[in-house]
């Protein structure tokens, strides 16, 4: 699994809402694609994290 | 001639000055220089989060009150553009996107048929574009006729400073188009920002001329003045230009000395 580029280990029970909380202390506006699509936030706590997933994790900066 | 607000994506403001936040150096200065501007509408980009902005930006911008406009700069290519507008969409909770498909390395010019392929599928999907585009007519109306909600040129390229570089095709696309069109990119100092205006522009989009000067609050302040000057000057219309002087003095009844 890669997660913004860098190699990640699954961890047990892992979903895109635990890896959302994990990573973005702080941040309230976030968003996640998952293979190149978006993944709803309605859906972080029920979309499992896979082997072999890319995953990106953003939030808001400065810019544009 | 009477003003009115600026309607763009199905909301009105007062100000018609739109800031870029891209090269701010901190939450105080962005708070000082957001509020010396005026402006209601501020353009944010989304990153990799370890790349972000310290959450403080958000508060910032959330205690100055401004409309977000999620931007997808960075993009090349229509299939990126639309994943970007969409996560922005998600995080921001916003319909609103200010697309940006860049063609280009070192000009950072837009890429005219990724940029309407990416249009297309974004107002298809229900979004309220705000296209960044070049400065040709043609291609603005084209953008329009996809159903974007705002048409934006750049004067010159992002970043540069240099003004606007072909004033008749801004006047031109003026024309062609029934959309606001915003100026987008390449103001560097307040008489650019003026003369979109004067040119008939709906509204100035900037960043680098605020952020990038010596004192960004104090430009900020002169861009929001020079907006309203130029919006005041287009309104009231300027004289033709003659090639030779004509006296504002009568003649009849001048002293023989």
């Amino acid at each position: 699994m890669r997660v913004n580029g860098a190699r990640a280990e699954i961890p047990d029970g892992a979903t895109v809402a635990a890896l959302v909380a994990a990573r973005t202390s702080g941040h309230s506006r976030v968003a996640v694609a998952r293979n190149g699509d978006v993944v709803p936030r309605s859906a972080w706590e029920t979309t499992d994290l896979a082997e072999g997933d890319v995953l990106e994790v953003l939030a808001p900066t400065a810019g544009g | 001639m009477a003003d009115h607000d600026l309607e763009v994506g199905g909301e009105t403001f007062t100000s018609r000055l739109v800031l870029g936040t891209g090269g701010i150096t901190s939450m105080e200065a962005l708070q000082r220089t957001v509020r010396a501007s005026g402006t209601q509408i501020v353009t944010v980009a989304l990153r990799r989060v370890e790349a972000s902005a310290d959450a403080a930006m958000m508060q910032v911008l959330d205690r100055c009150g401004v409309r977000l406009l999620p931007n997808t700069a960075g993009c090349r290519t229509a299939r990126e553009a639309v994943l970007a507008a969409r996560l922005g969409r998600e995080a921001f909770g916003t319909d609103w996107v200010k697309l940006e498909v860049i063609g280009d390395e070192h000009t950072l010019l837009p890429d005219a048929v990724e940029l309407l392929d990416a249009a297309e599928q974004l107002v298809d999907d229900g979004f309220r574009v705000f296209a960044y585009t070049t400065d040709d007519p043609v291609l603005g109306r084209r953008l329009a006729d996809a159903g974007c909600a705002a048409v934006m040129p750049l004067g010159s390229p992002i970043g540069s400073g240099l003004g606007i570089r072909n004033p008749h095709n801004i006047a031109l696309l003026r024309e062609a188009v029934s959309v606001p069109v915003v100026l987008d990119a390449g103001v560097g100092t307040a008489s650019d920002a003026a003369l979109a205006m004067e040119l008939g522009c709906d509204a100035v989009l900037l960043a680098s001329a605020v952020t990038r000067a010596r004192d960004p609050e104090r430009m900020a302040l002169a861009m929001r003045q020079a907006v309203e000057a130029g919006r005041s000057a287009m309104l009231a219309g300027r004289i033709p230009r003659r090639w030779h002087a004509q006296a504002s003095t009568q003649f009849e009844g001048l002293p023989q000395l």
